[in-house]
């Protein structure tokens, strides 16, 4: 037990769940649950909630066409004792253009009033945000925050 | 989770209070409800109150810049209140600023009503 303090576990958590629009704050309480146990800032936890809700409801809306079914995964895991990594992967239709669909006010449903800032908003409240993609096949994207933690707390 | 929204309508404008989490679950029925008061009490001015918002995502934006343009369209403005924090980060980012106003202060009447 004595060693607890300086051991480090990277703590890896994995959660599916369907592409309903309503799971879209369950995955924001998932989050905030995993990071309460690293007493984060009220800042960095606003920060990840929202980072995670613009990469849940990408799936929801844009990877599975907002049909409200499809299988959505999101892994947590600590990379380092100050570092989070977050995957949110869906296999819906993909994206065609990784590059584009990162550009701030890009929207394919702009009728829809979609702002077209997703990215942008997670690039900013993240410190990496990296995306892959396949038309067709899926989209993962990995989205890596620092946390700002004292060690030997 | 609780969302709500609570409307002020007096002196040709239209206060609309957002309570709670916003995000795309949500915001389509906040921009229904919205576009439902407008249409029933036409104003000239619709004020956003984000002071009572506890978490918000860029559908946020979606939510101002549709009324921003409907408002527009029929020779109205959008003022923006009382957003803090990482809600008005978000705002920022989306270059609403430039279009509408913004403004600090001034609490509503709804506001009082409910603490009495």
């Amino acid at each position: 037990m004595q060693n607890m303090k300086n051991s480090f576990n990277n703590n890896p958590v994995k959660v599916s769940f369907e592409a309903l629009p309503e799971n879209q704050s369950f995955a924001r309480t998932v989050v905030s649950g995993y990071l309460a146990l690293l007493d984060p800032t009220v800042e960095e936890l606003t920060e990840v909630k929202t980072a995670v809700s613009e990469a849940v409801s990408n799936c929801i809306i844009h990877g599975y066409e907002g049909m409200g079914q499809g299988l959505i995964e999101m892994e947590l895991e600590m990379i380092a004792p100050d570092k989070l990594e977050i995957k949110i992967t869906d296999y819906g239709k993909g994206i065609e253009d990784v590059e584009k669909a990162m550009e701030p006010m890009f929207s394919t449903e702009a009728d829809n009033e979609m702002s077209g800032m997703g990215f942008t908003v997670m690039e900013s409240f993240s410190d990496k945000v990296q995306v892959t993609s396949e038309p067709e096949k899926g989209t993962v994207v990995v989205l890596i925050k620092n946390l700002d933690i004292y060690y030997g707390r | 989770m609780e969302t709500e929204l609570l409307y002020v309508c007096e002196d040709n404008s239209l206060t609309v209070r957002l309570c709670g989490e916003v995000d795309h679950h949500i915001s389509t029925g906040i921009r229904e409800s919205i576009d439902f008061m407008l249409d029933e009490c036409s104003v000239k001015t619709v004020v956003f109150d984000f002071s009572r918002v506890t978490f918000m995502d860029s559908s946020g934006i979606g939510i101002v810049l549709g009324r921003y343009n409907k408002m527009k369209a029929s020779g109205g403005r959008v003022v923006i209140r009382n957003a803090s924090g990482l809600v008005k980060q978000i705002l920022e980012m989306s270059g609403v600023f430039s279009l509408m106003k913004y403004e600090e202060g001034e609490e509503g009447d709804a506001e009082h009503e409910k603490q009495l």
